[in-house]
């Protein structure tokens, strides 16, 4: 890290801190993907992390994911809570045994030198309802800050995972702020620079996340949503049903499928932040995205990439 | 004798965990070596976030050699039956087998079969695998490249070495042969995760422990416990405050840290203007450090300590009082970290800060956005949201449950010396905050925030009180409320959680409770008797009901107002026997106080008569005093004797002998005299019950000990004239008549 030019390093630089990230687990033989090209709630959703944790074939990626979280937003006006943020996603399968070393030497090559911070592994398990899946690990804690997401993927789509990927989640905006020393995303350097070539975290992103939480809680075409909702379903169970050949040995259109499903569990996170879905509706909807996600895993566990020649 | 070592280490086992699996990790292993005949002197288990280690001191080095008798055919059987006999007892010849003789088999072979103990370092080698394969985590996983195998070793994170070792004190112990899913135990671990992560080879238990703490791992909980306790105790001493001590938080803390390092940091004093409970949550459940407050005013100091930290700011009422009389918090917090830095932690205080900043300033937006919006919006209008939000799908929404409540409070309010006004407006506002995004982020803060922010809002003092304290009492241990309008509101709310589930027959079963019900029922049983409620259960009860019933909603079963009323009322008598039963009452005379009155149908509970809790108890402790008393016990012999002698001849002529005995056929002076007492008592104690003076009735009751001495003195029951025989009988059956109006006597022991 020393011998990066100043805008380049992760403790003055958003997007050096990704470029770092990238760097190491490219080194460590990573396949580095691109953000995948739809609205999701977290890097677990990209099929790279979804689809790839089921069926037997090692695996080991990482990527940038931009999260949107409707109701997270705050009209840019919380320090560390955004409707749409960064993760820096890991997926590695099987799981290696020198997992949490990597990742701390991760944290090393990001600037966090373990002689002078406080690195904990704290009990945090993680489930996703909608997704069917589940697994044990930590938050991963920096003096006291949740920087990440450490997890043993146990079960997705309702499968077991044979054999248990691991799982890492950076939340880039909070690390970043941590390590630049600011206390609200907002103040983040985005590029590193300085004087009038500086590009602040604000000057990209603070408009979005005014007009994103107005539409999130005030203005978003519930109708609409709802009528995308029931589509998104319909669709995804009418590409799964025609991707099955004529035994139901293969499936031919697993991705297409998912990618339906990711829809509708995203359309049904902006129905909750409007409010509009009430206590007893709202679990019979994560239940629906749940049966989707499910007869997606089962579609890919019977495509090349899951397993089935 | 040797000693066991056993260390199991892996990636970070929750805190929460961990003082179970060391026991469940001693008890498993000792009572497998116990099974196989290893008597061991003494075993002691300790857990850190890394290992889970278990010493055993003394296990004989073998087994105790086992002689056994084995018993085989008769002398004569078939040849068949002799050669698998010597088969399975190892004999070559029957020669070697004796013979017994029994008196009903006549002569049989006998073989003495000598099992050799084997040596308990190879029974170690059995039993250490299958505790390690069984170990009840409550949640368990499987990870890398051999999860995929079928068998795969689950344990609560990866586990990654195993240290067995085993041998006399006097001499370097050998590693016990084993192996799980791949790890070989050895004789290594590791030391502190950064302080000191190379390997540490081990032999006995003290070079263990010690290594282990020069690699920076204090390997006992306790003893972390306490370094953490007293450095943080000095550390905040030393600066003018005093530790909010939190045992709860103190075994977490000490469950995430094998080398605690204490150390103490600033937030902004101007969070000081939120709720101190609201400041000792976010930093107690986000961060999981302790608050600390100003040191107590020495004795004698007038004033409030509070004033002279506190800047009390604003026009809210809910400054950073400490509340309870007690010193406000002061803008510290003590945090614990895992590792020795390099510049004495200034960065880890740092870190800690800025998040413990950004927590509060969170913490702040929710109160003063929560804040805004109850004064802007009208209550009514923010408990709207209550109709879309479903209590149960049985029992209607929140909305329909709070109007229950509120109309409930109102009609109990009367008899609590409540203003029904207030309960109204209490059960009305109780469950607001729910709403708030304070509560909708903290849900442990439900009740407390509702009585800022009703404070703030300029309700009544005893208003916002009942919104915290209408959910108590919670546990067995907590504070029972003695506001009359929280107590009407805390009676609403059980009493329409209570009679609701009961009536769509939802009711608790065995160890399931998912509605806490049972708590319910014992916080009502507690709430009446510390405030000396005179209630009618049941009265309460069937109007409970009928504000339940139009709410409830099919399909299923729904329980009669009348079946609801009679089990509810049994459940309550269930808990309060508990509850008297644990405050020390003899369970007998609380028996004997609950069923006065009560009848039974066929098989089965009874339908109980009382079912004023808080008069049941009275009559409970008149009749312990009564009882104490020489009059008291000779009448209860007297009873006894009276009814032993009727049970008895009742069933010798299977009959009844009830009824009123008749004056013609008294022959003795004291058939009358006793006939006549009895009248009397029966009389005065009814007067006094009616008056609710136990005291009274008992001693009418003692005034007929004399008389029910006399009779048996002098009276001979069993006489050979039937007709006066039969009328003795119906006599002293009314001493069993007269005296249940006061206590079933029968329930009473001795
Ligand atoms: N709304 C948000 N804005 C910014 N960062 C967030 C937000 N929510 C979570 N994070 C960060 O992202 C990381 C992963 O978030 P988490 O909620 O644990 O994700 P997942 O749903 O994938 O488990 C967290 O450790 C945290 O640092
Ligand atoms: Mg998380």
């Amino acid at each position: 890290m020393a011998e990066l030019p100043p805008h380049m390093r992760p403790d003055r630089s958003f997007q050096g801190l990704i470029l770092a990230l990238q760097r190491y687990w490219a080194d460590y033989g990573c396949v580095i993907l691109q953000p995948y090209d739809m609205e999701v709630g977290a890097g677990t959703f990209h099929p790279a992390t979804t689809l790839r944790a089921l069926g037997p074939h090692a695996w080991n990626a990482a990527y940038v994911q931009p999260s949107r979280r409707p109701k997270d937003g705050r009209y840019g006006e919380n320090p560390n809570r955004l409707q749409h943020y960064y993760q820096f996603q890991v997926i590695l399968k099987p799981s290696p045994p020198e997992l949490q070393d990597l990742y701390l030497n991760s944290l090393a090559a990001i600037g966090i030198d373990k002689a002078f911070h406080d690195l904990r592994f704290v009990e945090d398990d993680w489930e996703s309802p909608t997704l069917g899946a589940w697994g044990l690990g930590w938050e991963c804690w920096c003096d006291g800050m949740e920087v990440s997401q450490f997890t043993y993927f146990q079960q997705v789509a309702g499968f077991e995972c044979a054999p248990v990927s691991g799982e890492l989640t950076y939340g880039l905006e909070r690390l970043a702020c941590y390590l630049q020393g600011v206390d609200s995303i907002m103040d983040l350097n985005f590029n590193g620079r300085a004087g009038n070539q500086k590009v602040m975290y604000r000057d990209v992103f603070l408009q979005a996340e005014q007009e994103y939480s107005r539409h999130n809680f005030e203005f978003a075409d519930t109708d609409m949503l709802f009528e995308q909702f029931r589509m998104a379903e319909a669709a995804c169970r009418k590409y799964l049903d025609a991707g099955w050949d004529t035994e139901h040995a293969h499936h031919l259109m697993a991705l297409p499928a998912y990618d339906q499903c990711i829809k509708a569990s995203h359309i049904f996170n902006l129905l909750d932040a409007r409010g509009v879905i009430s206590v007893t509706e709202r679990q019979s909807y994560i239940l629906r995205v749940r049966d989707l996600a499910r007869a997606c895993g089962e579609a890919w566990l019977k495509t090349a990439g899951g397993g089935t020649h | 004798m040797p000693d066991l070592l056993l260390e199991l280490f892996s990636e970070e086992i929750p805190a929460r965990m961990q003082a179970r699996a060391a026991e469940d990790l001693r008890k498993m292993v000792t009572d497998r070596l116990v099974d196989a005949g290893l008597v061991y002197e003494g075993a002691t288990a300790f857990a850190t976030p890394r290992r889970l280690a278990l010493a055993v001191q003394g296990i004989p080095a073998r087994q105790p050699d086992l002689k056994e008798e084995k018993k085989g055919p008769r002398v004569g059987a078939p040849e068949a039956a002799v050669q698998g006999f010597l088969k399975s007892a190892g004999l070559a010849s029957i020669a070697e087998a004796t013979i017994q003789r029994d008196p009903k088999k006549g002569e049989f072979y006998v073989a003495l079969v000598e099992k050799p103990g084997r040596p308990a370092i190879d029974v170690l080698a059995e039993i250490l695998p299958v505790v390690i394969r069984t170990f009840p985590w409550p949640k368990s996983m499987r990870w890398g490249e051999r999860s995929s195998r079928s068998g795969a070793l689950a344990w609560v994170r990866p586990l990654h070495s195993i240290l067995a070792t085993f041998g006399p004190e006097t001499e370097t112990p050998d590693i016990v042969p084993f192996a799980v899913d791949g790890i070989a135990a050895g004789n290594a671990t590791r030391g502190h995760r950064f302080l000191a992560p190379r390997v540490i080879h081990a032999s006995h238990f003290a070079d263990y422990a010690a290594k282990l703490e020069r690699a920076k791992v204090v390997l006992d909980p306790a003893r972390r416990r306490e370094i953490i306790l007293t450095d943080a105790k000095h550390l905040a001493f030393a600066q003018g405050f005093e530790l909010v001590e939190d045992p709860a938080l103190l075994e977490e803390v000490a469950g995430l840290v094998e080398w605690p390092v204490v150390l103490m940091g600033t937030f902004d004093h101007d969070f000081l203007r939120l709720p101190p409970e609201v400041i000792r949550t976010t930093i107690r459940v986000n961060q999981k450090c302790f608050v600390v407050r100003a040191q107590p005013a020495p004795e004698g100091t007038q004033g409030s300590p509070v004033s002279s930290l506190s800047p009390q700011g604003g026009e809210e009422k809910s400054g950073p009082r400490g509340g309870e009389g007690r010193p406000a918090l002061a803008n510290k917090f003590i945090l614990v970290a895992n590792t020795e830095a390099a510049d004495g932690g200034a960065a880890i205080v740092a870190g800690n800060e800025r998040v413990i900043r950004a927590r509060l300033a969170d913490a702040k937006f929710f109160y003063e956005t929560d804040l805004r919006h109850w004064r802007d919006v009208p209550l009514d209008m923010r408990l709207m949201k209550f109709k879309d939000i479903v209590f149960h799908e049985k029992l209607g929404t929140q909305w329909e449950r709070i109007e229950r409540i509120e109309r409930l409070a109102a009609e109990l309010a009367p008899l609590l010396g409540a203003d029904a006004e207030k309960a109204r407006r209490a059960a009305r506002l109780a469950k607001a905050d729910l709403l708030t995004g304070m509560v909708g982020e903290f849900p442990e803060l439900q009740g407390l925030m509702g009585k800022y922010y009703a404070r703030a809002t300029g309700e009544d003092e005893s208003v916002a009180v009942a919104c915290e304290e209408h959910y108590k009492p919670v546990g067995p241990g907590d504070r029972v409320p003695g506001n009359p309008v929280s107590v009407a509101v805390a009676l609403a709310d059980k009493f329409d959680t209570l009679v609701g589930f009961w009536a769509i027959d939802e009711r608790p079963t065995g160890s399931k409770d998912p509605y806490a019900l049972r708590r319910a029922a014992l916080g009502i049983v507690r709430l009446v008797l510390s405030n000396e409620i005179r209630l009618r259960l049941k009265q309460v009860v069937d109007l409970a009901y009928r504000e339940i019933d139009r709410h409830i909603v099919g399909p299923g079963e729904v329980l009669s107002v009348d079946d609801t009323r009679e089990d509810l009322v049994g459940f309550f008598a269930d808990r309060l026997v508990v509850l008297l039963k644990e405050q020390g009452a003899r369970h007998d005379l609380v028996n004997a106080a609950l069923h006065v009155g009560a009848r039974f149908i066929a098989e089965g509970e009874p339908i109980y008569e009382q079912d004023d809790l808080l008069l049941i108890v009275r009559r409970v402790e008149a009749l312990g005093k009564f009882l104490d008393t020489e009059d008291g016990k000779n009448l209860l012999a007297g009873y006894k004797r009276a009814t032993n002698i009727i049970r008895i001849e009742e069933r010798r002529d299977k009959t009844e002998y009830t009824g009123e005995p008749s004056a013609e056929l008294y022959r003795q002076a004291e058939e009358w005299e006793l006939a006549r007492a009895i009248d009397t008592a029966a009389a005065e104690a009814s007067a006094a019950v009616a008056r609710e003076d136990f005291a009274a009735a008992m001693s009418a009751m003692a005034k007929l000990r004399p008389h029910v001495d006399a009779f048996f003195d002098k009276v001979t029951v069993n006489v050979d004239d039937p007709p006066v025989r039969a009328n003795r009988l119906k006599l002293l059956n009314r001493i069993r008549a007269a005296t249940g109006t006061v206590a079933d006597f029968s329930r009473i022991a001795g």
